[in-house]
């Protein structure tokens, strides 16, 4: 067994109100960090901009998710009511994109909500049930009352001392360094 | 970036004196996030209360009805419902149409008050979403089970079977079919997606083991970490983007049942609407039935304030005026139509053989909610409870009136009946009741009943340029 039993992650630094974190957050981002992160109980207003995220790409996953189904709802009509096993009813036209619109629009829909939740999911990178962060011992109050910023040890300009301080500077409490266990 | 912009002292504003906007708190008594999270998870985390354990033994011995109607059917024959030549739909749409409409209130608090910005819908939004899926699961009972073998039930769904036809999909009882499953699995979705960070705080907060698995489970290793809350942010809003047109066309497509069939009373254009404002007015009448309780036996007066109780009789209020405009309509079209037998579909249901259904579903549904003009009566909560009964009541009658009334005097005398319910009809629909407490008290007691991320970015703490 090696003596070694756990590997530092990152510093973290944690801040009462969503003020502070956002001020803080900005100065993060001026001093040029790159792989760091805020945790907040709640969506920040704002600071997406503030860490220099662009827009999400959930849409993306929406819209193919919607053409998908809308395309799955009309081969499936045609497919039945006019390949497979044509039917006369009512003498109605065995395919038609009128009479069974309310099919195709549900199935735009639903494919839709698939492809939003399942995007969120993959942009997210969830599910994860395991991550260095959780380590901190008090990441739970990030979802109940208190805010986190996180710098990962692997940003280039990480530099255990001067990170450290320059979280305090920024008005992080109880700086400390997270280390990921390992086995 | 953003930066706070000063106002500028408009010249007006030195002229006249504005009278100061109070804004009424959300969350009352200055709680801060702490507290939001104990009460919300306390109710989860806490010892289950003797009256949980009452109430859920009593809603289990009210769903065996259900249980018991369903089997008694199955193994006798769909025979054992009131349903005879006329009136072949009889209790079984009335009670599907009835619960489905209970949902939409759900989805319209999720989604539509989430795309107006409505920020009072947070403290309440988890719970009617609940309510939704709930509601939904006990509306597909009965066309479910009216189709008599109900074994044969997924030729419904668009899969092979041996006789190598499949659904077709000129009827719109097919689309229906597509408009509920999809209703059910797009609000189980959104609710479960908005829950994922609260299941994550429960998880973070659990001692025992099983909460760990169970809430660890469901929050699918959620971080609360900016990224996170980027995409989650959008996939909500998106997915209240698809609710809304959703809920729309749900309860349109079930008027469909009705408005595409040729008969007089049902072929109206005037049904979708008119379905969709009566859905949501019973689906309010429903969430005020539940969260007044809740409200109470809970403590939440500080997070479910006069002010979102206000709110809510408001929209009950303006929903029911439409839904007595729409019966006033129908009736004034069928006079302006001139059509006899649409003409006497409107007196027979007024003052024909089922006149009675006629005047409780009025009395319920357009004078009722009338009360909630005046504040006295929103104020006085054990009222506004007691009302919100009787719009439950009366929007189960419109169903009624609208399904019997038509079939039971369509166009030839000689074809005229009279429907009555069987016990098996009585009991199999008063069951879903206990059906649906029993899924709603499991809610309250293993799921964070309001979304706290939610409640605590509409407080004063939230905005990241006040100093708090």
């Amino acid at each position: 067994m090696s003596d070694i039993m756990d590997i530092k992650y990152a510093a973290a630094a944690t801040f009462s109100s969503a003020k502070e974190l956002y001020d803080a957050a900005g100065k993060v981002k001026e001093k040029g960090y790159s792989n760091w992160e805020c945790f907040s109980p709640i969506p920040v207003h704002g600071l997406d901009a503030q860490m220099g995220y662009a827009r999400s790409k959930v849409p993306r996953f929406t819209l193919a998710g919607g053409i998908t189904g809308f395309f799955t709802g009309m081969l499936i009509v045609w497919f039945m009511n006019e390949f497979d096993y044509p039917l006369i009813v009512g003498g109605k036209p065995y395919f038609s994109p009128i009479y069974p619109f309310p099919v195709f629009y549900e199935l735009t829909i639903l494919f839709a909500a698939f492809g939003t939740l399942f995007g969120m999911f993959f942009l997210n990178r969830l599910p994860r049930h395991n991550h260095p962060v959780f380590e901190h011992p008090d990441f739970g109050r990030t979802g109940d009352d208190k805010f986190m910023i996180v710098i990962e040890v692997e940003d280039p300009k990480f530099d255990d001392e001067e990170t450290v301080s320059f979280l305090e500077e920024v008005g992080g409490k109880a700086v400390q360094i997270i280390r990921e266990p390992i086995d | 970036m953003s930066e706070v912009k000063e106002v500028e002292e408009h010249e007006i504003l030195k002229k006249v004196d504005p009278a100061p906007w109070k804004d009424v708190p959300l969350v009352l008594n200055n709680r801060d996030y702490k507290w939001v999270t104990d009460k919300i998870c306390g109710i989860v985390e806490s010892k289950t209360p003797t009256w949980w354990w009452w109430c859920f033994i009593t809603a289990l011995c009210i769903a065996s009805f259900t249980g018991m109607g369903l089997v008694y059917l199955v193994s006798t024959g769909v025979g054992v419902w009131g349903n005879n030549n006329p009136v072949n739909w009889g209790w079984a749409i009335v009670n599907f149409v009835f619960w489905i409409g209970i949902g939409h209130a759900g989805t319209l608090i999720s989604a539509v008050l989430c795309l107006l910005k409505q920020k009072w819908r947070t403290s309440i939004n988890r719970a009617s979403e609940a309510m939704t899926v709930f509601a939904v699961l006990c509306a597909g009972i009965f066309p479910l089970f009216h189709v008599g073998r109900v074994w044969f039930a997924w030729w419904l769904f668009p899969i092979p079977n041996a006789n190598a036809i499949w659904p077709q999909f000129r009827s719109p009882l097919e689309w229906d079919v597509f408009a509920v499953s999809t209703y059910a699995t797009v609000s189980i979705l959104f609710w479960y997606m908005g829950m994922i960070p609260d299941m994550a705080v429960l998880r973070d907060r659990a001692t025992e083991t099983w909460r760990k698995y169970f809430y660890g489970f469901f929050a699918m290793g959620w971080r609360n970490a900016n990224n996170h809350w980027r995409n989650f942010e959008m996939a909500y809003l998106l997915l209240a983007g698809l609710s809304t047109p959703l809920v729309l066309s749900v309860h349109t497509i079930v008027s469909f049942d009705f408005a595409v069939a040729n008969l007089p009373g049902w072929h109206t254009t005037i049904f979708p609407p008119y379905f969709v404002a009566g859905a949501i007015f019973s689906g309010f009448g429903m969430v005020l039935t539940l969260l007044l309780p809740v409200r109470a036996v809970f403590g939440l007066r500080d997070l479910i304030t006069q002010k979102h109780i206000d709110n809510m009789c408001m929209i009950t209020l303006a929903t029911g005026s439409l839904v007595g405009y729409a019966y006033a309509m129908e009736f004034f079209i069928a006079w302006y139509g001139a059509n006899s037998y649409e003409g006497f579909a409107f007196i027979n249901r007024a003052f024909g053989n089922y006149w009675w259904s006629y005047w409780i579903m009025v009395s319920c549904n357009v004078i009722c909610p009338q009360l909630f003009w005046f504040k006295k009566i929103r104020q006085n909560t054990p009222l506004v409870w007691i009302i919100s009964i009787f719009v439950n009541v009366g929007m189960w009658f419109e169903r009624f009136v609208i399904a019997n009334t038509t079939l039971s005097r369509d166009f030839l005398p000689s074809s005229w009946g009279y429907y009555s319910p069987t016990v098996v009809d009585i009991f199999t629909f008063f069951g879903t009741f206990g059906f649906f407490s029993v899924l709603f008290l499991l809610f309250l007691r293993f799921l964070p009943l309001m979304p706290m991320c939610e409640v605590k970015s509409v407080m004063p703490q939230a905005d990241p340029h006040a100093d708090h």
